[in-house]
């Protein structure tokens, strides 16, 4: 089974590989000067490109390092009290919201002309018209970190919640406290180890798409020059077609900043790991931490969510704005158009979005339990070059990595058409589903399957009877997370579908294109209903399945 | 000028002798367009035009039994990329896309690519209403001609929005909205380049302050190239202190600009298409104050073409739709500010009289200025020099604030 599974992911993924090495070294007809390092040279020559390197690990690596810290804070400030389900229920609906919907939702925001300058404006800031600040796309990517952990702090939050259930939080949390450590102390010794451990797939993925991502790096972040995941669109789409093999020189120095980040993480990890180790050897029980820290964490945690949830608002609200001119709260009259408009093929292009996210998906889900069930029973071991294989479609940038992707395909005869879309679709969901997955899998506890072993259960009754309804809260978050992922595709859904596949995201991406917030509001709105219909279910199924026992399926 | 009446001659001569032979092909045409999908891969970013092409569908099923269907996309670009995978793929037949609305340099990379079916344009029976003398951009794109591998659909023309509210007396010329920029700090920016209005605003810039103009039409000689932008750079060093944002950041494309309009960041904005702001009036987007002008001298036009890929699945049909929208009716209906407040690529002074009275009957929309008053459209400066001066501008300007 994981010999399968590597095929099918491996070949698409080599041909989108080979696709992004080809133009890189000139060997692609349309290269000016045929095979060779010119490609490297034009990277070299563009005076921007320090800066949007730069530009892409700090706000990569800070938006995750943030997003991590706020999301474990809020969890170690939150568990086992009240507030936390609400918590929950507050972040999931925000892990379908469309990015380029999010960015400009914060953009709305924040701006000189957006809701804050407008609800205070003229009473309370005497503005008649915008101030001219630069808040949004500053120099120093500001903007674009907060924006990147807003929208990554919700996945890490659920990745805890998926694998909080593997790491006995409460009775370690209660042994701590009776040994009279602090809040934050106990769970950073107790729960924290075992949790990162499951934690750690998810949080490179995080990283990795914090340093490739376009979409709100457009939006938020600064353009004199731009991060280098949009500088490789940039020359990727150059309508004179004379820089795609740029686009892929600079494509590859991505992947090496990305690999080269990672290898940094680890070894921060391993870091703080002897910290840790350290700290708990002193006995120092951190109650004063407890009082500086937990005020920190509880208002400004949920700061970057709530944010992002006025930012919808704020869509939501000019999706049926007619005119709002600077400096109304509120527009000054209000028309149903823009849904009007969108009402027409909207069934056709949800019933198709749904259609594809959920066969990529359950395909997914299925590749990747046999994969998990097979390495558990045989002892399989998946080495670092298969990881790597897994992450490359993640840290790939999309414009470089689907030509070589699409080639294949065209070689192959495949003539568009939904089923070579969804395939498309699973070589993106299908490493997102693996990493939610593995490590609340791996880390199910295994006595209980030696338990039904001892009792007569053969593996297929341990795994269908035992295992699977056990990790069902884990399982259905995978499937949740691989549904977002799935309607999120434009680039492949439009290109290898060749425009006959379409779905509510190939229409709502193109509409964004002319920066229309009526629009955008409306299709993100739309784009986030699918998604979070997942994530509820993944809550709320195995609430309902296990209400009669406690302690299954629940953090 | 002497270069471009000279293709205007080797057009004009092409479609006379193509016409002949054309006329009974094109029922043959028609028939084998009859029940065919034609998949038109367009810009998608403005409710308005994808509903004017919706229109074209509906209007193509009634009279010609031809489906339309429009292929939004957020950047032309990516149909280009499926039409290059396709050709390096070998596959010379059934490709995806049928029809492309295409401009400047992607059609040149195209036409240089050999990814385009053509020339086919003189061969629609609407060519001969194009008004192809009076409005030259309906046959030359970036200097470049088109030679019948493009067909227009719509002019272009670069105007200026203001709201009259805000401020009462607009720039009259380039030296007028220096002084405007420089006494207004942090009211006016343009996209920033390589983005095509940007460009689009550095050309209009060379027009306004170069010693001698007319040498755009030629390719650049690289000798008298720093002398000739020199004024160029000094201008835009002199307003970049005063910009949005003092030149920290621009916005990234026509849309943002005019969203940066629309919020008041900015006193002026400027499209390509003069009858925006109107239609946005129309639309109940802009505030029905806002108003156009032009500087002195003219402003940049051009015109939107639709191109066939050279290995489209469904040729005849994407003939019939480039056909359809050079027809009278569909043309006055672009240019209904109310709808789109696009300019007809056609000669209305030379059509039949039913077909011109469609035109007389429009408004002109509050916010469009009139023929007369739109004034001359100085034609595109040779696709060299965009190049060159888009590439400049990065290395003095879009690295560094």
């Amino acid at each position: 089974m994981p010999g399968l599974t590597l095929g099918l992911l491996s070949v698409p993924v080599l041909a989108g590989l080979i696709g992004t090495l080809a133009p890189a070294f000139g060997l692609d007809p349309l290269a000016p000067d045929g095979p060779g390092l010119a490609a490297f040279g034009g990277m070299w020559q563009w005076p921007g490109l320090w800066p949007a390197a730069r530009l892409s690990v700090t706000s990569g690596v800070g938006s995750t390092l943030l997003a991590l810290v706020i999301s474990l804070g809020l969890v170690a400030a939150l568990i086992g009290r009240p507030g936390f389900a609400t918590v929950q229920r507050l972040l999931s609906p925000l892990l379908s919201v469309p990015h380029a919907a999010a960015a400009l939702g914060l953009a709305f925001l924040i701006s000189p002309s957006g809701w804050i300058a407008r609800a205070l404006s003229p009473w309370a800031t005497g503005w008649t018209a915008p101030p001219d600040l630069l808040i949004v796309n500053d120099p120093a990517g500001l903007a674009l970190t907060v924006g990147l952990v807003a929208k990554e702090m919700p996945f890490l939050m659920l990745m805890i919640l998926a694998a909080l259930p593997q790491t006995d939080a409460a009775r370690r949390l209660t042994l701590a406290a009776s040994l009279g450590y602090g809040r934050l102390a106990g769970f950073a010794l107790t729960v924290l180890p075992g949790l990162y451990a499951q934690l750690r797939l998810p949080v490179y993925a995080v990283l990795a798409y914090g340093m490739t991502a376009v979409e709100m790096a457009m939006i938020l972040g600064p353009t004199l020059p731009p991060s280098l995941s949009v500088q490789v669109v940039h020359w990727a789409t150059e309508p004179s077609l004379t820089h795609r093999g740029t686009a892929a020189a600079a494509a590859l120095l991505q992947i090496g900043l990305v690999a080269g980040a990672l290898a940094l993480w680890r070894l921060a990890e391993l870091g703080v790991t002897r910290s840790l180790r350290h700290a708990a050897t002193t006995g120092r029980r951190g109650g004063l931490l407890d009082r500086v820290l937990l005020p920190v964490v509880l208002g400004l945690g949920l700061t970057p969510a709530l944010a992002l949830f006025a930012g919808l608002a704020g869509l939501s609200v000019w999706s049926v704005a007619g005119l709002w001119s600077f400096p109304d709260a509120l527009p000054a009259d209000l028309t149903l158009a823009t849904w009007v408009r969108a009402g027409p093929g909207l069934w056709g292009a949800g019933a198709t979005t749904l259609t594809l996210a959920v066969a990529s998906t359950a395909l997914a889900l299925g590749l990747v339990l046999a994969c998990l069930e097979a390495e558990h029973r045989y002892g399989l071991n998946p080495s670092a070059g298969v990881l790597w294989l897994l992450y490359l479609p993640l840290i790939m940038p999309q414009v470089a990595f689907l030509p070589g992707l699409q080639m294949l395909a065209l070689s192959a005869g495949a003539q568009g058409g939904a089923v070579m879309v969804a395939s498309v679709h699973l070589v993106f969901v299908l490493p997102y589903v693996f990493l939610s997955l593995a490590a609340p899998y791996r880390a199910w506890d295994g006595r209980i399957a030696l338990q039904g072993a001892a009792l007569g259960a053969s593996p297929a009754r341990v795994f269908w009877q035992l295992r699977l309804p056990m990790l069902l809260g884990a399982v259905l978050t995978a499937g949740a997370v691989g549904i977002a992922v799935s309607v999120g595709q434009y680039l492949p859904t439009l290109l290898i579908g060749g425009g006959r596949v379409e779905t509510l995201t190939t229409e709502a991406v193109a509409l964004s294109s002319g920066g229309n917030r009526r629009v955008i509001g409306a299709y993100a709105l739309l784009q986030m209903a699918l998604p979070a219909l997942g994530f509820a279910l993944a809550l709320a199924v195995p609430r309902l399945i296990f209400r009669n026992r406690r302690g299954v399926g629940l953090a | 000028m002497r270069l471009t009446r000279r293709q205007f001659g080797i057009v004009a001569t092409a479609s006379l002798l193509a016409s002949r032979a054309v006329a009974q092909d094109w029922a043959s045409v028609t028939a084998a367009a009859r029940g065919q999908t034609v998949y038109w891969h367009a810009w998608g970013g403005d409710p308005k035009i994808n509903d004017f092409i919706a229109f074209i569908g509906s209007e193509a099923q009634a009279r010609s039994g031809v489906t339309l269907e429009h292929v939004k996309l957020a950047s032309t670009a990516d149909a280009v990329a499926r039409v290059l995978a396709e050709r390096d793929a070998g596959q010379t037949t059934g490709g995806a896309v049928d029809l492309i609305w295409i401009n400047g340099e992607n059609f040149a990379a195209m036409k240089a690519q050999g990814l385009l079916f053509g020339p086919f344009a003189q061969s629609l029976p609407n060519w001969r209403l194009v008004d192809t003398v009076g409005k030259p951009a309906t046959v030359t794109d970036f200097t470049l001609p088109t030679m019948g591998y493009e067909s227009p659909w719509a002019m272009a023309q670069l105007v200026f929005e203001y709201d009259s509210a805000q401020l009462r007396a607009p720039p009259a010329d380039l030296a007028g909205l220096k002084a405007f920029i420089l006494a207004h700090p942090g009211r006016f920016t343009y996209p920033q380049p390589p983005d095509y209005l940007g460009v689009t605003f550095l050309k209009q810039v060379m027009y306004g302050v170069m010693a001698d103009p007319g040498i755009l039409q030629s390719p650049v000689d690289p000798a008298g190239y720093e002398a000739a932008t020199a004024p160029l750079w000094a201008f835009l060093d002199d307003i970049h202190p005063s910009l949005w944002r003092s030149a920290r950041a621009f916005p990234a494309n026509e849309p943002a600009l005019g969203q940066l309009f629309a919020d008041a960041e900015v006193d002026i904005a400027f499209a390509f298409n003069p009858g925006r702001a109107s239609a946005e009036i129309a639309a109940g987007t802009l505030p029905d104050t806002v108003r156009t002008f032009v500087l002195a001298g003219g402003t940049i036009g051009n015109a939107s073409f639709v191109a066939i890929p050279f290995n489209a699945a469904h040729r005849e049909g994407a003939l019939v739709i480039a056909n359809l929208i050079l027809d009278p009716a569909v043309q006055a209906r672009a240019q209904d500010p109310a709808v789109l407040g696009f300019q007809t690529v056609l000669d209305v002074a030379a059509l039949p009289p039913e077909d011109k009275a469609r035109f007389d009957a429009l408004t002109l929309g509050a916010a469009t200025l009139s023929p007369a008053d739109l004034g001359p459209a100085l034609l595109e400066p040779h696709a060299s020099w965009v190049t060159r001066i888009a590439a400049d501008w990065v290395t003095r300007y879009g690295t560094a604030p």
